[in-house]
């Protein structure tokens, strides 16, 4: 039994692929403006389509988008179907297929690819745990907090903020210690605490791969203009809230 | 040659390249590839000033007059190192190869550095041909582009056991710089094809060879940094962050210069201007005129001088590729 009201809306799409980031830049989809339709039929069947900034942009992290994209809307309540499109890439057909039929990585790229991708998306959260712990940490040694100090803190010492939630996050979704009581600044990839001895060099390498990202990020959302006129859904909105 | 404010600066343009992008060189079958790679280069030339932006007809195939004149006339540039791209699986007679850059640079002695490529899947053949390039052209250095499609294969990677014959062979042939640039495509797929650990590894295996990583390793410049500060043979390609940051993004080309003068040094930071990606004219102007601003998020980067503009402009690639450079252009107190 169906009614329109158990039908999932366009806004509630959007905000579910909020969710969705870009595995490489840490930014969510709609923000970076990869999206680029979004339609919801009367019966729950929803189609995305999304739009990279080259028609050259690596295949892996394209299908994850694509692949999150598609489960970020398959889960939601009230849609029947989901279906995702990535468009004017190379590899669009392959990964459009792979998608439809639920196929992983290896499946979609037979021959090409060893093992699916959960690797190399762990790889680049733990770069976003970097890059996260420059967000946190730099105002505080600005601010005349000492590796010392640094190495002696834990999460709850830092005050509420949107970079603190989101290192918690990332780092809770590599399996990395999360609470409050964790160390504030960790190995990304054993989790351990490190000596205040080893800090300067760690915050110098966390600050280099923010930066790193920021730029990538820049240049993509510079390519992704020259290439589509007009700004991905949702985009302009979180950009003006970003701002606020 | 750039002068300013009574300073003089020797110019090496150590990446630009001479193409033949246009439908007429699309191979049947592959156009929507061909298309696609040179739109995707289109798109990085609307990070430059909108004044020196061409359109896409032209961008697909520009004369040799028009290279002549925004390099050597307007551009500043002294001497320009050719870098190879073949893509012979789009492009009929290649994007850009050693033989169409070399024919046409031969017509001006003295302008032109004749860098060829390999590729580690072309086996015996590829290893005669890169001989005979040496032969012919005198070529000290060889551009490598790891997202090459070749035969069903989109790519490889340094370590390739048939990689390490080739750089076996510029060993001997007396090629001494490899510019690596990496693309979005390797073998296995699962894999970041950015990733520069291969580049790290035959720095160490290859201590006599010198390795120029492109655009920085952009998407990686963090893990092309970590790596270059310890391996005293890797060196900074700069083509990308003067063009595509420079104008466009100036604080984050001011926090990208900040990170490669600390991690790498000014010492090995080369400037290419990406031709036709980006005119040298701006780049190498602005560059000129740059400052790290003063404010406190850029306090801590190390400052970059006149002289140190000066290498990386033009000295360093002339060390690299034995540039002679007239003594009015050296740095004070250095030997000729």
């Amino acid at each position: 039994m169906r009614s329109t009201s158990t039908v999932a809306t366009r806004e509630a799409v959007l905000a579910a692929l909020d969710a969705v980031r870009d595995p490489e830049l840490d930014e969510p989809i709609t923000s970076l403006g990869f999206v680029a339709s979004c339609m919801v039929s009367r019966d729950g069947d929803a189609q995305v389509r999304l739009r990279l900034p080259t028609y050259f942009c690596a295949p892996n992290f394209a299908f994850l988008m694509a692949a999150d994209a598609y489960d970020a809307v398959s889960e939601l309540t009230g849609v029947r179907s989901a279906q995702v499109v990535l468009e004017d890439h190379f590899a669009g057909d392959a990964i459009n297929t792979g998608i439809a039929a639920r196929a992983g990585f290896m499946q979609t790229f037979p021959g090409e690819a060893r093992q699916e991708l959960a690797d190399l998306r762990a790889d680049f959260l733990r770069k976003a745990v970097m890059a996260g712990t420059d967000q946190v940490c730099r105002p505080l040694a600005s601010a005349g907090t000492g590796p010392d100090e640094l190495a002696a803190m834990t999460l709850s010492d830092v005050p509420p903020s949107s970079a603190i939630s989101r290192l918690k996050q990332r780092r809770a979704e590599l399996g990395l210690p999360a609470d409050d009581q964790a160390p504030l600044i960790i190995d990304p990839i054993s989790g351990a605490a490190l000596p205040a001895s080893a800090l300067p060099l760690h915050l110098r390498k966390a600050r280099a791969t923010g930066i790193s990202m920021e730029a990538n990020a820049s240049i993509c959302r510079g390519m992704l203009r020259h290439r589509y006129a007009t700004a991905g859904l949702r985009e302009a909105e979180l950009a003006e809230e970003e701002m606020a | 040659m750039y002068e300013h404010n009574g300073e003089k600066y020797f110019v090496v343009d150590g990446h630009m390249h001479y193409w033949n992008a246009a439908p007429d060189n699309w191979v049947p079958g592959a156009e929507k590839y061909a298309k696609g790679w040179i739109e995707c280069f289109h798109a990085y030339m609307g990070l430059a000033p909108s004044e020196t932006h061409w359109p896409l007809e032209k961008f697909q195939k520009y004369s040799e007059d028009d290279l002549m004149t925004d390099l050597f006339e307007d551009g500043h540039v002294d001497v320009a190192v050719f870098q190879p791209t073949y893509l012979l699986e789009w492009y009929k007679e290649g994007f850009n190869t050693t033989e169409r850059n070399a024919t046409m640079g031969e017509k001006h002695p003295g302008k032109f550095v004749y860098n060829t490529r390999w590729d580690p899947r072309d086996g015996d053949a590829g290893l005669r041909t890169l001989r005979q390039n040496v032969d012919r052209w005198g070529c000290k250095g060889c551009k490598l582009y790891t997202a090459e499609w070749n035969n069903g294969s989109r790519g490889y990677k340094l370590t390739d056991p048939g990689a390490y014959r080739y750089l076996e062979a510029c060993q001997e042939l007396g090629i001494k710089n490899i510019h690596v640039h990496k693309g979005p495509t390797i073998w296995p797929l699962d894999k970041d094809a950015f990733d520069v650990a291969d580049v790290d590894r035959v720095a160490t295996d290859f201590p006599e060879l010198n390795f120029i990583v492109e655009h920085v390793g952009l998407p990686r410049i963090e893990d092309f940094c970590f790596m270059a500060t310890q391996e005293p043979n890797v060196y900074a390609g700069m083509a990308v962050v003067t063009g595509g940051l420079m104008h466009k993004r100036p604080r984050f080309f001011a926090k990208v210069m900040g990170e490669l003068l600390f991690w790498v040094g000014e010492d090995k930071m080369l400037f290419g201007s990406d031709y036709a990606i980006w005119e040298p004219k701006w780049q190498v102007e602005g560059f000129v005129d740059w400052e790290m601003p003063e404010s406190e998020e850029f306090s801590d980067y190390p400052r970059l001088t006149t002289e140190g503009k000066k290498k990386i402009l033009g000295l360093n690639a002339a060390r690299l590729y034995g540039i002679e450079v007239p003594a009015e252009y050296q740095l004070q107190g250095q030997p000729a």
